[in-house]
C-alpha cells in the first residue's frame, strides 16, 4: 500500500494540475449537441477553451456566465438565468452543463436553486435538461471535476428510481472515466460489440472529439456525443461498466437509482486489468471471447516477452491525475519495471492501490526531485513535462491532459490488449534509444595504434 | 482594485477610440461572451521578462490551464517559463489563508530560483476575499531583498485590454525608473555613430520573431534600453524612463506606458510594426525622425535602400505564388493594418478585415490603406466568419489560433497570427517565412483530396453549411 505525502511547500511550482471546472467541461463534451457554460469570469472560459483546443485541434464549444465586477460584488444570479437564456435561445442546445468555478463558489452561488428559478422565469425551455455541479477549483483536480459532473448528469436525467433492469437485452451502460483518450473509448465500444452487446458510453468523447471532418462545417454545440435521450434509457440496460475508480461513486448513484448490475474497473491497462474485462464481457453476454480478442491477448503476451529485456528494473517517473496514475503504475510493474518516482495533483481513493511506495501530492517540480533523486529513466506525464525530463536527461511518454505538442496525441490507445502492447513497444524502444549501459571506451596505457586521432583520455581522469 | 481605478485605466486619453463608447466599459452578455479576461491580459503582457518569478495568486484554474502557453523567447534566462501559483486551497480561501501562504510562497519562489523580481497576479478568489496583496509584496520584498511587485488584475475587473493595461500601470507605478541604464561598452562604441537609446513597447518577441529586427537596430545605433516585454530583463524595464524616443509596437495593449512615458519624462513616441517591408522602413524611419540626428537620417536610408532591394529580390518568387489571392483577416492583438500592409507587399488582395479589437485609429488607417469599399467584419462567430470566407471568396482565413479549427473543420486554408504561433514574421527577413507559411498552406494538396467526395458516394458535397 503506497504512503501518500501531503503537499509541504507554499508555492506549486510547474503545476500539474488542471481544475475542476475543466474537467466537469470535459464530462459535458462528450454528451451530443450540448455545451457547457462555467459559472464565473469570461477568463475562466477562455483559458478552458484554449486548453481543449490545444489538446484535442477541435473547435470546443465553452459559454461563460462572464461575471464582471459589479455582479461579482452585488450578486451573480442574474448571469446565470441570463446566460442560459442567450444559450437556449441562439444554440437550442439538448442539454447545457453548468459548473462552477472558484469565483462563484467563493461568492457563494447557490447553483441547483438558480436553475430552478431559470425554469421559473422561462418555462418555454423547460424541455431542455440544465446540469449544475459544484466544481470550485480549490478542491480536485480535472479527474474529480469529470466525475461530478457524470454523476450531476445521472441525477438529472435519472431522476426517479426505476426497475426496468434488462428491458433492451444488448444495451450495456459504461461510465467512461477521465484518463481513457478517444481512442480508448473507441476501442473499448469495439470490444463490447464483439460480444453481441450494445454499449452506451457516457460521456462519449470518442463520437464527440476523435477528430473527423464531417459535412457540418461549423456548430455552436457538441457535434456527436452521448445522446441525451440514450441516458434516460440507462436503467433498461442488462448491466453497467464502470471505468475508473474516480466514477464510483456516480456508479453507486446509477445503480441505487435503476438496479443495474455493475462491473467494475480500476483500470485497463495492462493484461490483468484486461482480462478482468474481457472475462466481465463474456459473463455479461454469455458468449465466448471471441478468437479475434484471444488473438490480441496472445499478441499482447508476445509483446511483454520481447520487451522485458529493455523494460526490466527499468526505472519510471509518473505524475497524472489519480485513476490514470494508478493505471500506468500497475500496467509498467506487469513488465518489471520499478516506479521510483508517483505524483498526483490531488487525493483519491486509488492512491493507495499505485504499485509504489510513496506518492506525492503535488507538481511537476516533485516530481523532478524525486525522480532525481531515485534516478528515473524515464518520465510518463503530460506535455508541462517536457522541460522537467529534458533537465532530467530523459525521455517522455506524453500521457494525461494536456498534450499541446504531440499531433494525434489525444487519439492514442493506451487499454486494452493492442493499447497496451503499443505502449510497451513504446516504451522499450525510448530506454533503448536512451540507453547508455556500455561502458566508456578505454585505450590501454600500452596501446600503440599510431595513425587514430581520437583524443583518449590521460592516465589517471578516466570517467 | 477599486472601480474608479479600474474607470481610469479605461480612460486612455492617447487613444482616439476613447472618444467614443469604451470597448471595456460595456458589460460581457452571459451566455455570449469570448475572450480572455483582465488576468490573462496582464499575464500575457508580462511574462515574457525572463529572469522575472511570475507567481499567480490563486486556485490552480488560473495557472493550472494557462502556464507554458506562449510563443514568446528568451535569449538568456528561462525562469519565466517555470509556472507558479500559490494554488489556493479550500481550507486557504474559508480560513483566510492566502495572504499568509503568498508570503512563504514569494520566499520560497526567491530561495529556490534566486529571480531578479518576483511579480505576483492577483485573480478572483482573492480579490474577492480581500487578500491585501499590495501589504504582502511589501513585506515580502522587505524580508527577500528582492523587488515584488503587485500587479492587481482579477478577471472579473475585465477584458484582456483591461488586463494589458493593468500591467502596464504596474510597471510604470513600481518599475520603471527605479535604475540606471549601463554606460554604453567601448568595444559597441562606433566613430561616426553616435548611441541613441530608445525603447519598443508592446513587442513580444514571439517565436523569436524580433531577432529578424534587433540586428539592424545594432546597424543604425539605437540601443534598445527594453522591449515590453519580448526577450525583457527586470532591470530592462527600470531604465525604460531614459530613453530618448519610444515606439508602441502593439498599439492598444500598453498605449498607457508610452503616454506616461511622454508626460513624465518628455519622451517622444510614435506607433508602428515591424509587419511587412513598407512598414518595417517607416518603423526605421520614424525612430530618425523623432531622434533628429543627421547621421542616422543617412544610415537609415542606406539600410532601408539594402535591405528592401534585398528582400524584393527574394521575395519575388513567393510574389508570383501568392499575387491576387484572396485573404480575410481576423485578427487579435496584432493590428489589423499592420498585417494589411505585409499582405499587400506580397500582392495579396485582403478583401475584408476583423476590427473588432481596433481602434478608431486603426480603422481609418485601414480604410486609408484598403480604400472605402472594405468590409470591416464586427461579428468573429464561427458561423459569421465562415459565411464570411464564402460570400467574399477568399482563398484564406487568418487569424488567432482559437479560430484556427473553425477554419480547418470547413476545409479552408488558415494562417495563425496570434501569441501561440510557431512562426515569426517580423522584419525584412520574416516576409520569407510568411510568404512560405501562406503558400504551403493556401497551396496545399490536402484540400482537394479533403473536398472531394468519396469515389462511390452519389450525391454527398463535403461543406454544407450547418443551420444550428
Amino acid at each position: 500500500m503506497a504512503e501518500i505525502l501531503k503537499r509541504n511547500k507554499a508555492l506549486a511550482v510547474n503545476p500539474l494540475k488542471a481544475s475542476q471546472p475543466v474537467g466537469a467541461s470535459l464530462a459535458f463534451l462528450g454528451i451530443n449537441k450540448a455545451i457547457p457554460m462555467m459559472h464565473g469570469s469570461q477568463g475562466c472560459t477562455a483559458f478552458g477553451k484554449v486548453f481543449f483546443v490545444r489538446h484535442f485541434r477541435e473547435p470546443i464549444p465553452l459559454q461563460t456566465t462572464a461575471m464582471d465586477q459589479v455582479s461579482t460584488v452585488m450578486s451573480a444570479d442574474e448571469n446565470v438565468i441570463e446566460g442560459l437564456r442567450a444559450v437556449c435561445e441562439k444554440s437550442k442546445p439538448a442539454l447545457i452543463g453548468l459548473p462552477t468555478t472558484g469565483l462563484s463558489e467563493t461568492q457563494g452561488t447557490d447553483i441547483k436553486r438558480l436553475v430552478k428559478d431559470f425554469y421559473t422565469a422561462h418555462p418555454e425551455f423547460a424541455h431542455i435538461p440544465v446540469v449544475p455541479v459544484n466544481t470550485p477549483d480549490f478542491t480536485g483536480c480535472l479527474e474529480s471535476g469529470y466525475a461530478l459532473a457524470v454523476k450531476a448528469v445521472l441525477k438529472t436525467l435519472l431522476p426517479e428510481k426505476t426497475n426496468n433492469v434488462s428491458k433492451r437485452k444488448k444495451q450495456v451502460n459504461v461510465l467512461a472515466g477521465s484518463f481513457l483518450t478517444p481512442g480508448d473509448v473507441e476501442h473499448i465500444k469495439e470490444l463490447i460489440e464483439a460480444f453481441g452487446l450494445r454499449p452506451l458510453v457516457l460521456p462519449d468523447i470518442d463520437d464527440s472529439l476523435d477528430g473527423h471532418l464531417s459535412e457540418m462545417e461549423s456548430s455552436p454545440l457538441t457535434v456527436g456525443g452521448t445522446p441525451v435521450s440514450d441516458i434516460a434509457s440507462m436503467g433498461e440496460s442488462i448491466a453497467t461498466l464502470v471505468l475508473g475508480n474516480s466514477l464510483f461513486e456516480a456508479a453507486d448513484f446509477l445503480k441505487a437509482q435503476t438496479g443495474v448490475p455493475d462491473f467494475r474497473f480500476d483500470s485497463l491497462m495492462g493484461l490483468d486489468a484486461v482480462d478482468a474485462f474481457v472475462a466481465a464481457l463474456a459473463e455479461i453476454s454469455g458468449k465466448p471471447v471471441p478468437e479475434k480478442i484471444e488473438r490480441q491477448r496472445a499478441q499482447l503476451q508476445d509483446a511483454m516477452v520481447d520487451s522485458h529485456f529493455m523494460l526490466g528494473f527499468a526505472r519510471i517517473a509518473i505524475a497524472a491525475d489519480p485513476d490514470l496514475l494508478y493505471g500506468l503504475s500497475r500496467m509498467v510493474s506487469e513488465m518489471g519495471c520499478e516506479v521510483v518516482a508517483a505524483v498526483s495533483p490531488a487525493r483519491a481513493h486509488i492512491l493507495q492501490e499505485v504499485a509504489v511506495a510513496q506518492v506525492g501530492i503535488g507538481d511537476l517540480e516533485d516530481l523532478e526531485i524525486v525522480a532525481k533523486r531515485n534516478g528515473a529513466q524515464l518520465v510518463i506525464s503530460n506535455s508541462h513535462a517536457v522541460e522537467t525530463a529534458r533537465r532530467l536527461g530523459v525521455p517522455l511518454l506524453r500521457a494525461g491532459f494536456p498534450q499541446y505538442d504531440l499531433i494525434g496525441g489525444y487519439q492514442r490507445l493506451w487499454v486494452g490488449y493492442r493499447g497496451t502492447r503499443q505502449v510497451f513497444f513504446d516504451l522499450a524502444n525510448m530506454i533503448v534509444e536512451h540507453g547508455h549501459h556500455e561502458p566508456e571506451p578505454y585505450v590501454s596505457i600500452y596501446a600503440q595504434r599510431t595513425g587514430e586521432n581520437h583524443a583518449t583520455p590521460a592516465l589517471g581522469t578516466t570517467h | 482594485m477599486h472601480a474608479k481605478d479600474i474607470a481610469e485605466l479605461l480612460n486612455e486619453p492617447a487613444c482616439t477610440h476613447n472618444k467614443k463608447e469604451k470597448s471595456g466599459c460595456a458589460r460581457p452578455k452571459p451566455g455570449a461572451t469570448a475572450g480572455g479576461c483582465s488576468f490573462d491580459g496582464a499575464q500575457i503582457a508580462l511574462l515574457p521578462i525572463a529572469d522575472v518569478a511570475h507567481i499567480v495568486h490563486g486556485p490552480i484554474a488560473c495557472a493550472g490551464s494557462s502556464w507554458d502557453n506562449r510563443g514568446t523567447r528568451s535569449s538568456g534566462p528561462t525562469l519565466y517559463r517555470i509556472g507558479m501559483t500559490t494554488d489556493l486551497t479550500e481550507q486557504d480561501v474559508i480560513m483566510g489563508r492566502g495572504e499568509k501562504r503568498l508570503f512563504h510562497a514569494i520566499k520560497q519562489a526567491v530561495d529556490s530560483y534566486a529571480p531578479k523580481a518576483v511579480f505576483i497576479y492577483n485573480t478572483c478568489v482573492p480579490a474577492l476575499t480581500g487578500d491585501d496583496i499590495s501589504a504582502v509584496c511589501q513585506a515580502a520584498a522587505e524580508k527577500c531583498g528582492v523587488p515584488v511587485v503587485p500587479v492587481d488584475c482579477a478577471g472579473f475587473y475585465g477584458t484582456k485590454n483591461l488586463g494589458n493595461r493593468i500591467a502596464g500601470e504596474a510597471m510604470f507605478k513600481y518599475v520603471v525608473g527605479t535604475a540606471e541604464p549601463f554606460p554604453v561598452p567601448e568595444s559597441a562604441q562606433r566613430p561616426g555613430i553616435t548611441v541613441h537609446d530608445v525603447n519598443l513597447i508592446g513587442e513580444y518577441n514571439i517565436a523569436g520573431e524580433f531577432w529578424n529586427v534587433l540586428p539592424l537596430f545594432d546597424k543604425l545605433g539605437l540601443r534598445i534600453l527594453c522591449t515590453l516585454s519580448g526577450d525583457a530583463r527586470f532591470h530592462d524595464v527600470q531604465t525604460m524612463h531614459r530613453a530618448e524616443a519610444n515606439m508602441v509596437v502593439c498599439a492598444k495593449a500598453l498605449l498607457n506606458v508610452a503616454r506616461k512615458l511622454q508626460t513624465d519624462y518628455k519622451t517622444p513616441y510614435f506607433e508602428g510594426s515591424f509587419y511587412g517591408v513598407t512598414d518595417t522602413s517607416m518603423a526605421f524611419r520614424e525612430f530618425a525622425k523623432l531622434l533628429n540626428d543627421p547621421a542616422l537620417t543617412e544610415r537609415t536610408e542606406a539600410l532601408i535602400a539594402r535591405e528592401e532591394a534585398k528582400i524584393n529580390a527574394a521575395l519575388e518568387p513567393w510574389r508570383e505564388r501568392l499575387r491576387g489571392k484572396r485573404v480575410l483577416l481576423y485578427t487579435g492583438g496584432v493590428k489589423s493594418w499592420s498585417i494589411v500592409s505585409a499582405l499587400q507587399d506580397l500582392g495579396m488582395e485582403v478583401v475584408a478585415t476583423g476590427t473588432n479589437k481596433s481602434t478608431e485609429e486603426d480603422k481609418a488607417r485601414i480604410r486609408e490603406i484598403m480604400g472605402d469599399k472594405t468590409k470591416m467584419i464586427t461579428d468573429g462567430s464561427p458561423k459569421a466568419l465562415l459565411g464570411a470566407v464564402k460570400e467574399y471568396q477568399a482563398d484564406i482565413l487568418i487569424a488567432g489560433g482559437r479560430n484556427m479549427y473553425t477554419a480547418l473543420k470547413a476545409r479552408i486554408p488558415f494562417l495563425d497570427i496570434n501569441q501561440e504561433r510557431e512562426f515569426g514574421y517580423e522584419g525584412y527577413s520574416g516576409m520569407i517565412e510568411l510568404a512560405r507559411q501562406l503558400a504551403l498552406t493556401i497551396q496545399s494538396p490536402v484540400w482537394e483530396s479533403v473536398r472531394k467526395p468519396a469515389p462511390w458516394a452519389k450525391t454527398s458535397v463535403p461543406g454544407i453549411a450547418l443551420g444550428a
